[in-house]
């Protein structure tokens, strides 16, 4: 009886499972093919050539080792600024009697709640008076102010745990406010700043709206908008923007599996409750 | 923050789970002097909030009561731009779309996350690897997902493919070219991703749910669905608000999916307000117009905004 159910359950889930993967599989079964292969049999058919020059063609002709610089420009940058912000704002919130500082929270993460299109002509047209309209450095601004509500809130939840006694000791022993952020409040963070981190660096890379918004160059668009232009540029060669598909996957992939525990655990902390 | 659809709702729901509520009250409330230097803290991120999200913010209602192009002086027309909407076909058909999608997106996530957390709560061989497999499509831009789908649905992609295997040639089709199911479509994809995120957001919701309930349960005699409805589902109750809010907020924000695989068409059969605002604004460059969509999206998110807020609240009551 248990025997069956337990058949009966891997049948199911195994069947959701190759489901869910398939696609991931068929994306790589076309990157590896030809065009003429493509061409002549369809895209649908198995693959009976093997080639690995799509992936060169999406990385060097179709512009997505600059692409990835790009993301990366704006990806670990944002990332850092944005947390290194967030915790700031999260550790005089959490650790000192300011006051409003619940009305003031809250503020902050309606920011991040709204949605970003009331802010996409304003941000565009903010960006140009700045005279930085169509670089990374809007990106990056923008993505950090959007996102610093919501990386606060979760911060000065951690850091409103962290017990009391602690920080006592540091002042009695000197500490100034800096030293106890720096040597103690954010050590102790560690964990949400990695799970933290993590999430962020996702969402980041994958964005589509915020760079279309401020960006408009083909040659500073990131990995993720920069395969629209792939698309574009390689119009049913679907081996070539499959490949590009793959490394654009790349990165947020490793992030994932390195960090898997974060990611997941992240979400499970506090549902245990 | 970054990507419209479920990256946003990953953290979302991230922060509302994640606040670790229980030592909320553990610590006493702080008496502490504010030191100045403590201003700097909490003041630059906030003045950098204020001037990248507060104040396009207040901008953006107001160029919704004015006419611009972007480049001359805007014009106020007051509510004229709500008025046009009003008797815009293209409006109509995209706020539909947005219902459409608000049910199917949202209802069938919340269902399927539901199960499969189901499904794979217990632990055991090769329960990990389901949840991974189903998990995967999660940390893939919306982007990257469309163009993995859009060879699927290419004509002569695998889809139409093993139709005509099966022997349905009849059912063969554009689905992408095809005003009735572009939408669709296009959906598909949207929640071939979602779903494996409202998942992680169950199975850390089934997790923390005390088993002795389920003992008592059981040695009252319940049956399964009896467990499931007067034990598993009133101990969600929190995780489900929060994936409703997920998913309203998600409804409203996806773009991607639908910019990458259809931009809206053909004949805006897949617009949804989202897209129909973004190409309002940097198309049409009708910044007023535009702007006024964007509040008719604010204002279908305000309740949930406001009542994710509350709950925020109530949790940080300490």
């Amino acid at each position: 009886m248990k025997l069956r159910r337990d058949i009966g359950f891997h049948a199911v889930a195994g069947t959701l499972s190759i489901l869910w993967l398939l696609p991931i599989a068929l994306v790589l079964l076309t990157a590896i093919r030809t065009f003429d292969d493509i061409a002549s049999n369809g895209l649908g058919a198995m693959p009976s050539s093997f080639s690995l020059d799509s992936f060169g063609a999406a990385w060097h002709a179709g512009g997505q080792s600059r692409a990835m610089v790009n993301s990366l420009l704006v990806t670990v940058p944002t990332v850092v600024l944005s947390l290194a912000l967030a915790a700031a704002a999260a550790f005089a919130l959490s650790r000192y009697d300011i006051p409003f500082r619940r009305a003031i929270i809250l503020l902050m993460l309606a920011g991040n709640l709204l949605p970003p299109q009331i802010l996409l002509v304003p941000v565009s047209k903010l960006s140009e008076l700045l005279g930085i309209y169509d670089t990374l450095p809007a990106l990056i601004a923008v993505q950090v102010g959007f996102g610093l509500g919501f990386y606060t809130f979760v911060l000065q939840g951690f850091m409103w745990a962290i017990p009391d006694e602690i920080q006592q000791a540091a002042t009695i022993d000197g500490a100034g406010v800096v030293t106890i952020f720096w040597r103690i409040i954010l050590p102790m963070t560690r964990p949400a700043l990695a799970a933290l981190s993590a999430l962020a660096f996702t969402w980041i890379f994958n964005d589509l709206l915020w760079a279309i918004t401020v960006l408009r160059t083909g040659t500073v668009m990131p990995v993720t908008p920069a395969l629209l232009g792939l698309q574009g540029q390689y119009v049913s060669n679907w081996n070539v923007i499959a490949a590009g598909s793959v490394i654009a996957a790349i990165p947020t992939v490793a992030v994932f599996l390195r960090f898997q525990k974060h990611f997941i655990s992240g979400l499970a902390v506090g549902a245990v409750k | 923050m970054p990507e419209t659809g479920s990256a946003t709702a990953l953290k979302d729901a991230f922060g509302t789970l994640n606040a670790p509520k229980a030592s909320f009250r553990a610590r006493r409330p702080v008496r502490r002097r504010v030191p100045p230097v403590l201003l700097f803290f909490l003041l630059v991120p906030l003045a950098v909030e204020a001037f990248w999200v507060f104040w396009p913010a207040l901008q953006g209602f107001w160029l919704s009561l004015t006419n611009w192009d972007g480049v001359s002086p805007p014009t106020f027309v007051g509510f004229g731009n709500f008025s046009e909407l009003l008797g815009d076909p293209i409006f109509r058909d995209s706020a539909l779309n947005t219902l459409i999608w608000l049910v199917l997106f949202g209802g069938l996530s919340a269902v399927g996350g539901l199960g499969l957390a189901l499904l794979l709560q217990r632990e055991g061989k090769g329960v990990g690897f389901y949840r991974a497999a189903l998990f995967t499509p999660v940390v893939f831009s919306l982007v990257a997902t469309s163009l993995i789908w859009q060879a699927l649905y290419q004509p002569d992609g695998l889809l139409n493919q093993l139709l005509g295997g099966l022997g349905l040639e009849s059912w063969q089709h554009a689905w992408l070219a095809d005003p009735d199911t572009a939408l669709y479509a296009v959906l598909i994809p949207a929640l071939w991703r979602q779903v494996g995120y409202v998942m992680v957001l169950y199975l850390a919701g089934l997790k923390g749910i005390d088993p002795s309930l389920f003992e008592a349960a059981k040695i009252d005699g319940a049956g399964r669905w009896q467990q499931f409805r007067f034990v598993t589902w009133p101990q969600l109750r929190s995780v489900n608000s929060v994936v409703l809010s997920v998913i309203i907020i998600d409804s409203l924000r996806s773009f991607d999916v639908v910019w990458s695989m259809t931009k809206g068409g053909p004949y805006h059969s897949s617009e949804l307000l989202s897209t129909y605002m973004y190409a309002e604004a940097f198309q049409s460059l009708r910044l007023g117009y535009a702007s006024a969509l964007a509040v008719v999206i604010f204002v279908l998110a305000f309740g949930v905004i406001v009542a994710y807020l509350v709950r925020a609240f109530r949790e940080d009551d300490q």
